[in-house]
């Protein structure tokens, strides 16, 4: 035993990952990122799967990345590049459609159309929204509280987290309370009557979890929409210039710009225990490489039961991981096509510059949620569709365009069994395709390429447990001081001088590398606001 | 993007200087030329026409009708008579103003109601137990503001002598009597410009025959378009607020200071608290027992203050000519005391002018306060003294 080659070793190139790595560079340590792909980003990811076409393979459109995080690790001089998302578009099966602009005039118009109560108290509700917002920030910008603790820091933080409980105004504290116990739908009840209005809002509350717009809980998720932020602007959401893995690549820059060494190819086979202590990785081809400590970009189960072995761990803390539920529910289908898709309820292309919803109605959304629920994916699925080629024309040739899909439901165990899903992806695509050819016809004859990813390929390509694409559902009961489990929210684990510092640490997923850099503070010592 | 009104095809044509902007998701002019100094004066000494169709326009209708407006806005309206128009606020529950606009009595179970921000919603949630029902027609009805001094003699022609009995602040159905066949519509004596003035509803369908009738009629008269620029000032002289301007609605607002309550406004002769519950009384009360914290207010720029500022630098003085929506600190004794919301040089007072809010104790006319004056980016203070409102109140207004 010897010298350390590095004093932290991150496993895991994806954006998380590297933002770790930035930040500990940064600080003045030698850090070296293994990441087991051929590129960097995990599912933060661009990849040219045909001559031509860059596809942002998972991840597809950029909110939540955290400003500090922006200025801290001086991303827009190392490529961070994000052009804004104007509209939300919501084409109906009957030859209505609802377009949703920035131009609030403009939204209430197209609203109006559908309900002229609608149209006037969506600026009200939006005005709720972000107060609470304003809220829950504070909450994803800092490490997760610790409630039991009776240490006066923890207390504090417990006390100053209370007082945004309590400052509120009872109308405001029952709106928080409502947020956090009721379903999207009944949640957008209380303020909304139309039915096209509600169904494309409410699933911004079930994406990444195996819930239904109607369970109990995914009220919150909301306002994830209603704080996303770029260029520490709330409310907006944006593509990276050139595809989601620039945001990635922007972060690597940043690393190695302060000295971090960065290797890809480079599989980690599982982390060097000396005890309860993590002294290093072995890869795969059997290099050892020490580091006085390791972090896990990775996902906890991956991590743990992956990389450390459950016979390393203290028992209760196995069985509570074991507890942590993935269900991945969601699939990605990417296509490359030789036009502009026309959608017949409104030709043009102004409104597809934003994101597109197939999601006609609640009952629609339920109606495909059940279909996951009994272990086949929907039918006639939600789709969130967006064509990042209008506003961006390097990701594919001239006057053709990228087509991203993101797709729900395709719940990870289907009733075959997970392994089964390779001989499904093919009906998968096509279901996507023939549910996106009701609104779109001819699309079919205008693919020159499709990626189709279904939640098992999630799993073997980007490394993602179960499909989930935020490393564990973004529920309540796996959030803040719950997130992997409880006791072990600050980012350390039961192995000594091993950390997790993915999306299955406070706060959570989503592009928002927040994980990764108050990993890199707890490790730094440094206190965070 | 904004659309166009009824009127777009006229005033289009009309605007030379091509400056459009935004209001109520309409196009709206905001000057004809390049400068609005002949639209001003053709205010104050002639007439003027303005396309005022962007307002929210509301239908209330319904044997309780009266009952809605009182119980979601300050005033009682169990009393109005047909006919009558009344300027009007209206709060949220927690007495915190949401907007202002006009309410026209036009039969006992018929108002009609205007508003600068979207009312349906609120008018609708308020009305629950009611006879009631409330209709958005503001994109189903055109509206122009005739002004000035001879807008009387501009009008009479097209809907007949009728108008010389029209008192101020009444509304009339009329006969506009156009190349193509008369229309019916209302004719209502009031106005955002402080001036002798009317207002002319009518049909979308009847929008440009009614416009080129009053152009025409106005030619001889000196009568010119108007645009929302020479409104801007003449409604400060006029002591006119303006939500999103010299207040925020409780609707918009982000935090608690940004909002205010209507005696904070000036708007306490229309608050009647003793009668049935309307939205926000109790907390009007209260403010009321507990003493109004801050006012609304209009000041008279010192100008030798001003002149001396730019003296100083070896500068004449220099205002633009657009009303300034920037706010600007006011001070006494150093300390701040408020803010100015609004400022205008009055060409026709010979004036500079402001609308701003100050502490309670600081709202007596006569007080003498300071306002900042930045020039060639160094911050100076001119001073200011407060000064009842309206600034410009013509006889020819009422008579």
């Amino acid at each position: 035993m010897g010298s350390t080659d590095y004093d932290t070793i991150i496993v895991g190139g994806g954006h998380n990952g590297l933002v770790c790595a930035a930040y500990l560079a940064k600080a003045g340590q030698r850090v070296l990122v293994l990441e087991r792909r051929h590129v960097l980003g995990g599912a933060a990811v661009s990849e040219e799967l045909h001559p031509g076409f860059t596809y942002s393979s998972c991840s597809y459109v950029v909110s939540l990345l955290r400003p500090w995080i922006i200025r801290d690790l001086e991303l827009a001089r190392f490529g961070l590049d994000l052009i804004p998302l104007e509209s939300s578009f919501l084409p109906l099966p009957d030859g209505r459609s609802m377009c949703r602009w920035a131009d609030s005039e403009l939204t209430r118009e197209e609203v109006s159309a559908f309900s002229r109560h609608d149209a006037e108290v969506m600026g009200e509700f939006s005005q709720a929204m972000t107060k609470i917002g304003r809220f829950v920030r504070p909450i994803i910008d800092s490490p997760a509280p610790e409630p039991s603790s009776l240490n006066p820091k923890e207390l504090m933080t417990m006390l100053r987290l209370g007082r945004h409980f309590s400052d509120a105004k009872v109308d405001e504290m029952e709106m928080r309370l409502k947020l956090l116990t009721m379903s999207a739908v009944d949640f957008l009840d209380e303020w909304f009557e139309s039915e096209e209005l509600k169904s494309p809002m409410s699933v911004s509350g079930i994406i990444g979890t195996f819930l239904g717009v109607r369970s109990p809980g995914t009220a919150y998720v909301l306002l994830h929409h209603y704080m996303g932020e770029i260029d520490g602007a709330f409310r907006s959401w944006g593509f990276q210039r050139g595809g989601t893995g620039g945001v990635s690549n922007a972060i690597a820059n940043s690393a190695r710009h302060f000295g971090a060494e960065i290797r890809t190819e480079a599989p980690v086979e599982r982390i060097l225990l000396d005890g309860d202590r993590a002294t290093g990785v072995v890869l795969q081809n059997g290099d050892e490489l020490r580091a006085k400590q390791v972090v896990s970009g990775c996902d906890p189960r991956r991590t743990f039961l992956g990389f450390v072995g459950a016979d390393n761990l203290p028992g209760d803390f196995v069985t509570s991981l074991k507890g942590y539920r993935f269900r991945g529910s969601s699939g990605k289908v990417n296509l490359a096509l030789s036009r502009l898709p026309e959608f017949s309820c409104r030709p043009g292309s102004e409104h597809l510059r934003g994101d597109i919803a197939i999601a006609p109605s609640i009952e629609y959304l339920e109606r495909a949620y059940d279909e996951a629920k009994y272990g086949t994916f929907s039918r006639r699925p939600y789709i969130n569709v967006v064509l990042p080629s209008i506003v961006d024309p390097s990701v594919a040739p001239p006057g053709q365009h990228v087509m991203s899909c993101f797709v729900q439901y395709a719940p990870y165990d289907i009733s075959e069994g997970a392994e089964h899903w390779p001989e499904k992806r093919e009906a998968f695509g096509e279901t996507v395709i023939d549910t996106l050819e009701e609104y779109i016809p001819g699309l079919r004859d205008t693919i020159l390429h499709k990626h189709v990813l279904t939640p098992w390929d999630i799993q073997e390509e980007y490394g993602l447990t179960e499909g989930n694409i935020f490393h564990g559902e973004l529920t309540l009961d796996q959030m803040a001081f719950q997130r992997p489990t409880s006791g072990w929210a600050r980012y350390k684990t039961p192995i000594r001088n091993l950390w997790l510092g993915g999306s299955g640490a406070h706060p959570g997923g989503g592009l928002m590398g927040a994980p990764g850099a108050l990993c890199a503070r707890a490790i730094l010592g440094k206190e965070v606001n | 993007m904004p659309r166009p009104t009824p009127l777009h095809q006229r005033t289009s044509e009309l605007c030379t200087s091509l400056a459009f902007k935004e209001w109520a998701g309409c196009y709206a002019v905001c000057r004809y030329d390049t400068y609005h100094d002949r639209e001003y004066y053709a205010l104050r000494h002639q007439a003027t026409l303005m396309d005022a169709t962007p307002l929210y326009k509301y239908e209330v209708r319904g044997a309780n009708a009266a009952e809605l407006l009182s119980r979601v806005t300050v005033r009682d309206y169990s009393k109005h008579t047909i006919g009558r128009v009344s300027y009007v606020c209206w709060c949220d529950e927690h007495g915190k103003v949401l907007d202002d606009g006009t309410a026209t009595k036009l039969a006992d179970d018929h108002f009609r109601f205007t508003s600068a921000d979207p009312a349906l919603a609120w008018l609708q949630r308020n009305s629950r137990g009611l006879d009631v029902s409330v209709t958005d027609i503001s994109r189903d009805m055109a509206a122009m503001a005739l002004q000035g001094p001879l807008s009387r003699e501009v009008l009479r022609p097209i809907v007949g002598s009728g108008i010389d009995k029209l008192k101020f602040f009444r509304a009339m159905p009329v006969r506009y009597a156009l190349e193509g066949g008369d229309a019916e519509g209302v004719l209502t004596r009031t106005g955002y410009t402080g001036d002798l003035g009317y207002e002319l509803w009518m049909d979308n369908e009847h929008a440009i025959p009614v416009y080129d009738a009053v152009m025409e009629s106005g030619k001889p008269l000196g009568l010119l378009p108007m645009g929302l620029d020479a409104l801007d000032v003449s409604r400060v002289e006029a002591g006119f607020l303006l939500n999103g301007v010299d207040y925020t609605s409780a609707k918009s607002a982000f935090i608690e200071k940004q909002k205010s309550t209507p005696h904070e406004l000036g708007f306490d002769w229309m608050v009647k608290l003793e009668r049935e519950p309307f939205v926000g009384q109790a907390a009007i009360r209260a403010e009321v027992q507990s003493g109004v914290k801050r006012r609304l207010v209009g000041l008279e720029v010192n100008w030798n203050d001003f002149e001396a500022i730019y003296e100083s630098f070896g500068l004449a003085p220099h205002l633009t000519t657009e009303t300034c929506r920037l706010g600007a600190p006011l001070y006494q004794d150093g300390r701040q005391v408020g803010y100015a919301t609004s400022r205008t040089w009055s060409p026709t007072l010979k004036k500079y002018l402001a609308l701003g809010t100050v502490a309670a104790s600081h709202a007596t006319p006569g007080t003498k306060l300071e306002i900042e004056v930045t020039c060639e980016y160094e911050r100076h203070r001119a001073a200011a003294v407060v000064t009842k409102t309206p600034f410009f109140d013509p006889e020819r207004k009422k008579a």
